[in-house]
């Protein structure tokens, strides 16, 4: 079972120190400040939310992605089902996360499964609308043409529809993977850990703030970097101009 | 690969929920080598009946045979990767290059690398493209001609018996789609393929076709027959009529001034008396009595004034230009009236004496008269 | 855990969010108490998005008019989605403190960007022939905007509305974390409600939620002009393409 596999995976949940301030300038500690000294020297408490958070952002996306696509394949076929694929889908993307966790709590129990469903319940519909979308947009005489060349429905799939419609499914994973990362930040209501419950440990220390705070742009930042990159290397004829 | 026969026997289409067939019963035989056009005002199903020949559209009934063989009885993929397709929105695959574009159904067919590699710049080549300059380059780096051109290089990739070409050229700006209807003639002479091409435009319709097939609406064929016939005895008055214009401009350009009935206008000389002036006028076309000189050459129009007297006084209005000549071709002499905003010009015989009076309402006459001119249609065929 | 009891903790879950129960220490919790939660919740929400619109809705509308700007209404719609809801709260505690107007505040910031860049998308897309027709005709820069550009901007502007109304109500819930009393409360103060109330919070938010997505939708499609809606019924050109072309043979 998948559910049992991401459950094996996910580390030991890091216990939340709530309102350790040891370390750095105690004046500055003490007044809730923003304290070079101490975010030096307690940066490390920071990097094991980090990673789970990379960890809850990067299994959802990759399970959101993964079901979003299989369904947009179907619809692309069965084109009546997108309908009531963008309403189902729709409501997962309406339910707040933060109601979701608990509302999973019964059925999956506290942990990164009931984190992680969460999330990818709030990717599908954003996944699923731009690769529908992507495929859609592909050039109608590009089709025709494909076909009357001989190319089979997968062959034209595979080799046409897909890699015309990756612009827009790459946008779709950058604006869910930017979105995941700002959930994952109230995971830890589902007991999933993230940086989010190294923010609420300690919401009046400006210093935690700023760096657990600061670390989650960062990291929205960073993979929305990544996915961008990798979407010019593999996308080379958008940036094809007329000489 | 050799050029294929190809042959329609009562091919017809009805689309589901449809009492009218797009296509009834198309019969058509193309020979080897042949250009066919499927000619026809839009919504008459050319395009219909050319899809139905690699099964972009099955027929509901009838009959498909290339090469004595249905096309029925083959795999719609399998029969497509062996006949070309070009249509006028090209569909170039934007996310591939040049080469790979044209690569696209020796891939299917799983030809090797190097032979790919070389048929595609041979391909390159043979319609005019710079393999070096273009090979690497995506679509969207392509002019619209040189677009139109790749497109025509993919779907001869394979060397295939029969090519479907769909207004290839309709996209294209007029100077260069006359280049490249030229170009394509030269290419066809040298490649010898079978070809169905559909076009919505006659005079494309003359130039490329070999035979042409003109539908009306609801896919009946009105006639299908070299543009030469097809000009010179049209099958019927649709016929005629979709012909027309085209058929018209062409004759003007073949008949000359004496071919048609000229206007008569009374012709008086000074000193004449107006009396046998004015008697005249009642049998002539043309109530303004002309001046001529002694020789009966053309000096101008009379005023009123002129002929206010007991005799004709060289009183004028206008000089007599435009003068047109006998063997003037039509074309020129109606640039010429319309050069000197003119209805009406006299017309002279060699020696410069008044044969007549050439009108623009003359030469509408003889364009509307179609059995008056029999040369027209000869000489079209060269056009 | 089986399935009957997992119908059992919605089932008391329900029961609390109607009837409330009291707790050991003696104080009221869920019932009548609940309801002050959800006006709080409500009244946040309500606040910071009328505050969100006066400023994001004639400001997307201003840029698009002038066309200029597209680079700040596009990313700020970007910035706003990488910067986490519970960040941005904790932020406004950490520097400015607790209380409804801070709250608020951070809301607001948080409603503007999806708003915004719906306006001034909606107002870009409008066709130019259509504003220069308008031009033509005389029309006063002003009246374009609001007589042309507006109505036709309506549909998206209320898309982002509803974005923003959805994320708004689903971040008042950790609002108690700065010290107003929302839904939030019987999840972030866990020991005062135990985990049915939470659940009960839980379920009453998303249900807020639903309520606001399914108001706004209906509203949005009040707002769309019947002429576009007229005109996004038509079959799209790349249908009429494939009309003509016909339907293809399958192997």
């Amino acid at each position: 079972m998948v559910a049992s596999a991401v459950a094996a995976l996910t580390a030991p949940l890091a216990q939340v120190q709530l309102r350790d301030r040891s370390g750095g300038d105690a004046g500055c500690v003490a007044d809730d400040g923003l304290c070079p000294g101490w975010i030096a020297d307690n940066f490390d408490r920071y990097v094991d939310p980090l990673v789970q958070h990379v960890y809850l952002v990067l299994a959802s996306v990759a399970i959101g992605f993964a079901i979003s696509f299989a369904l947009a394949l179907v619809a692309h076929r069965h084109r009546w089902m997108i309908a009531p694929i963008v309403q189902v889908t729709g409501i997962l993307y309406t339910l707040p996360s933060i109601a979701v966790f608990f509302l999973l709590l019964p059925l999956t129990g506290r942990g990164s499964l009931t984190a992680i469903v969460a999330l990818v319940a709030y990717s599908l519909l954003i996944i699923f609308r731009n690769i529908t979308t992507g495929l859609d947009n592909v050039p109608e005489e590009a089709r025709d043409a494909g076909r009357g060349m001989g190319l089979t429905d997968r062959q034209l799939l595979w080799r046409v529809e897909l890699p015309l419609a990756l612009p827009e499914i790459m946008a779709g994973l950058r604006i869910a993977t930017t979105t995941t990362v700002g959930l994952a930040t109230l995971a830890f209501f589902a007991g999933a850990g993230g940086l989010g419950g190294q923010i609420f440990a300690d919401i009046n220390f400006k210093s935690n703030v700023v760096v657990a705070g600061g670390l989650a742009v960062l990291l929205a930042a960073v993979l929305d970097a990544a996915i961008l990159l990798a979407q010019r290397a593999i996308t080379p004829w958008t940036r094809a101009r007329a000489a | 690969m050799d050029a294929a026969t190809l042959v329609l026997d009562e091919a017809t289409k009805v689309y589901p929920g449809q009492d009218e067939p797009a296509v009834d019963r198309l019969s058509l035989e193309v020979g080897a080598g042949e250009i066919c056009v499927l000619v026809g005002p839009s919504g008459c199903g050319k395009t219909t009946a050319m899809r139905m020949v690699n099964r972009m559209i099955d027929i509901t009934s009838g009959d498909i045979l290339i090469d004595g063989a249905s096309v029925r009885d083959r795999d719609p993929a399998e029969l497509r990767r062996q006949i070309g397709y070009a249509i006028q929105q090209i569909g170039l695959f934007p996310h591939l290059t040049i080469a790979e574009n044209v690569a696209t159904v020796p891939k299917l067919l799983r030809w090797d690398r190097d032979r790919i590699r070389a048929r595609v710049d041979e391909l390159l080549a043979l319609v005019q493209l710079d393999p070096d300059e273009t090979r690497d380059r995506y679509p969207a780096q392509l002019s619209g001609g040189q677009r139109q051109r790749v497109g025509v290089a993919r779907a001869l990739a394979v060397d295939p018996p029969l090519m479907l070409m769909d207004e290839p050229f309709g996209a294209i700006d007029p100077i260069n789609r006359e280049k490249l209807q030229n170009e394509f003639l030269r290419l066809q002479r040298e490649i010898r393929k079978t070809i169905v091409f559909v076009t919505h435009d006659i005079d494309e319709a003359i130039k490329m076709g070999d035979r042409i097939a003109i539908l009306r609406k609801g896919g009946r064929l009105a006639q299908y027959a070299p543009p030469a016939e097809l000009l010179m005895e049209p099958a019927d008055r649709f016929v005629e009529d979709f012909v027309g214009a085209d058929r018209a401009l062409k004759r003007l350009a073949l008949q000359r001034v004496r071919d048609i009935d000229l206007w008569r206008a009374p012709l008086a000389r000074a000193g004449d008396p107006v009396a046998s002036v004015r008697a005249q006028t009642a049998a002539c076309d043309l109530p303004y009595p002309l001046l001529v000189d002694e020789a009966g050459r053309p000096l101008g129009w009379l005023s009123e004034a002129a002929l206010a007297g007991e005799t004709v006084t060289a009183d004028l209005v206008s000089d007599p230009q435009p003068i047109v000549e006998l063997d003037d071709v039509l074309r020129d002499a109606l640039s010429d009236l319309l050069q000197h905003e003119s209805q009406y010009g006299p017309v002279v015989d060699a020696r410069g004496a008044v044969a007549g009076v050439l009108s623009i309402e003359a030469i509408g006459h003889a364009l509307r008269d179609s059995d008056a001119v029999p040369r027209a249609a000869d000489a079209a065929v060269e056009g | 855990m089986s399935t009957l009891a997992f119908l059992g903790e919605f089932g008391e879950a329900i029961q609390f969010i109607f009837e409330g129960e009291t707790t050991r220490e003696g104080t009221q919790v869920g019932g009548s108490q609940f309801l002050e939660l959800t006006v709080e919740h409500i009244k946040v929400s309500v606040v910071a998005m009328v505050v969100a619109c006066a400023l994001a809705i004639p400001l997307g509308l201003w840029l698009g008019h002038i066309r200029r700007g597209s680079f700040l209404a596009i990313s700020l719609s970007n910035v706003g989605r990488a910067v986490p809801s519970l960040a941005l709260i904790a932020f406004f505690v950490a520097y400015l403190g607790v209380g409804f107007t801070n709250v608020t505040l951070a809301l607001v910031l948080l409603a503007i960007p999806p708003i915004l860049t719906n306006a001034y998308v909606g107002v870009t897309q409008v066709h130019r022939e259509t504003v220069d027709a308008a031009r033509g005709m005389g029309m006063t820069e002003a009246r374009i905007a609001l007589r042309v550009e507006l109505p036709l901007a309506l549909p998206l502007i209320f898309g982002g509305i509803k974005t923003s109304a959805v994320n708004v109500i689903a971040t008042a819930t950790i609002a108690p974390l700065a010290g107003v009393t929302t839904l939030g409360d019987a999840i972030i103060n866990v020991s005062g409600y135990g985990d049915v109330g939470r659940l009960a919070a839980a379920i009453s938010v998303a249900a807020l939620a639903v309520m606001t997505e399914l108001t706004l939708g209906a509203a949005q499609r009040a707002v769309t002009p019947r002429g576009i809606r007229l005109e996004s019924g038509r079959p799209s050109r790349r249908r009429t393409l494939s009309t003509r072309i016909g339907r293809t043979a399958s192997p």
